[in-house]
């Protein structure tokens, strides 16, 4: 038996704007965890048989990890970039595979069908070619130059624009999209997916966005962003094979899924397969 | 007319189905429910001590209860919502609004357990939304053998609205709506009636594909 690779990773286990000293019970890939305030004021992580994990507050959220993190958190500049609105959209439980619930934020393809009218709508239905690449340096899978036509693409567009994407997976379960600013060209608006795995086919999905929108209502941005997430959910929960195929036998991509072959192909190299089938069954 | 709203809640979602159903323009305002609990703060408390949402504001009307919100949007705009005057219907219709509280706390609950964490057993809460949901398939059942389609009549009324948000998202509390034929048809009904507007989880009806066409080579 190898050593599951993902262990080593950050993971959201709480928003930092609500830990309080009673703490929440949760739980990271099959063990359970707790997260707290201390009597310091700092937020503390403890495993099941009580030994304290590493902690780190960044992007609104709590992160822990049960091993030994080799690296910092991922950096998304952005965040810290003034004049954004950042957002905590709050937890989301899903009966899926955390690998799953990156993998379908990554897909473009299903937008006119499960985002209708909102982020697609037939019969644009097309996905222009696009760019993918595994980032040896920053060890991470990218895609570029993805252009989409929307008929409400944010909360802060108005009728429908070709929207442009980059597409980043920093971390197995995190995803990062950079999306066209409508009120601000030439900036992005940062859309990020950072999945808690609780099992391998259960997970808490915790969206968060750094957006320029000094129009729309906090709650407005909450319940666009959850709109968008909970069409997705009911699709995640009726996925079959349950866990993610990494054995290329079981599926033909087309071209619009690049992004989700780069991934897949990434986390097979790095072994990242907790809430991944190995073999077609 | 303005609704204090999250557009996650089936209950929010009765009063503004409801309304595009009768062609009435809300005010919405969002409440951040999840993660803020602002249903729970000083502004909402103020307006319904109940601390639950949806809130309809009407002047100096301010309904908490959606059963009704459905009520005064259908007499004001559209009173063939309503159902007729007789004692069997208008009986029907109570009986049906009533007991759509019993799916709120059923499969409402079974859902926000799975999807938002809120604390439930959720074993029993499923349960209880299979019998609410075995109690509506054959009410349904015996209203198709009366000639009827819709739960208290052979048109749509309140007690339908009332009934179909929880029910149709029955399956987001892990709760399966495929040993129910009755309840299908009938959400496929409620789903193709004319200002029908979806919520997240509540997938619009799909026109149906054309008929596929077969060369007789191939039949």
């Amino acid at each position: 038996m190898t050593r599951n690779a993902m262990i080593d990773e950050w993971y959201p286990v709480g928003l930092a704007g609500q830990l309080d000293t009673h703490g929440r019970q949760t739980a990271l890939m099959g063990e359970p965890i707790g997260v707290r305030l201390g009597a310091d004021g700092n937020a503390k992580v403890t495993g099941s048989n009580g030994r304290a994990l590493p902690v780190c507050i960044r992007y609104g959220h709590v992160w822990s990890s049960l091993g030994d993190p080799q690296k910092a958190l991922f950096a998304i500049p952005e965040a810290d970039q003034p004049g954004r609105r950042l957002v905590d959209v709050g937890v989301v439980r899903v009966r899926c595979s955390p690998l799953r619930a990156v993998e379908n934020f990554l897909d473009i393809a299903h937008f006119p069908f499960v985002h209708t009218d909102i982020l697609g709508a037939e019969p644009h239905t097309e996905v222009p070619n696009y760019k993918v690449e595994i980032r040896e340096d920053e060890d991470e899978v990218w895609a570029t130059q993805v252009k989409f036509y929307q008929p409400q693409a944010a909360k802060s567009a108005e009728g429908g624009i070709t929207t442009e994407y980059m597409y980043r997976v920093p971390a197995p379960t995190c995803s990062i999209l950079y999306k066209t600013c409508p009120p601000r060209p030439g900036e992005w608006d940062v859309i990020t997916l950072f999945v808690q795995p609780l099992a391998e086919d259960l997970c808490d999905v915790w969206p968060w966005m750094a957006l320029f929108d000094d129009e729309t209502s906090m709650a407005d941005l909450i319940h666009f962003q959850q709109t968008i997430f909970l069409q997705d959910r009911s699709i995640l929960e009726n996925q079959i094979p349950r866990l993610l195929p990494l054995d290329p036998g079981m599926e033909i991509p087309t071209r619009a899924d690049l992004t989700s072959v780069a991934y897949r192909r990434w986390l097979k190299r790095h072994g990242y397969i907790y809430g991944a089938q190995l073999v077609a069954q | 007319m303005k609704l204090y709203d999250y557009v996650l809640s089936p209950s929010c979602y009765k009063a503004r189905l409801m309304a595009a159903l009768t062609g009435v323009k809300l005010d919405i305002r969002p409440v951040d429910f999840h993660p803020g609990a602002e249903h729970r703060g000083p502004e909402l408390m103020a307006l319904n001590p109940a601390g639950s949402i949806p809130i309809l504001e009407d002047g100096d009307l301010i309904l908490t209860e959606s059963s009704a919100m459905l009520v005064y949007l259908a007499a004001k705009a559209a009173p063939q919502w309503l159902g007729n005057d007789t004692a069997l219907q208008a009986a029907r219709v109570q009986q049906w609004l009533s007991f759509s509280h019993r799916l709120t706390g059923s499969l409402g609950a079974a859902r926000l357990h799975e999807m938002l964490l809120r604390p439930g057993d959720i074993a029993t809460l499923q349960w209880q939304g299979m019998a609410a949901l075995r109690e509506l398939e054959a009410g349904l059942v015996e209203q198709h053998i009366r000639g009827q389609r819709f739960l208290a009549s052979d048109r749509p009324t309140i007690a339908d609205v009332a009934c179909f948000p929880y029910v149709a998202l029955a399956p987001d509390g892990g709760v399966s709506l495929d040993p129910y034929p009755s309840i299908r048809l009938w959400s496929r009904a409620i789903r193709s009636l004319e200002g029908f507007i979806e919520m997240p989880g509540i997938h619009r009806l799909h026109e149906l594909k054309p008929e596929p066409v077969l060369d007789a080579g191939e039949a």
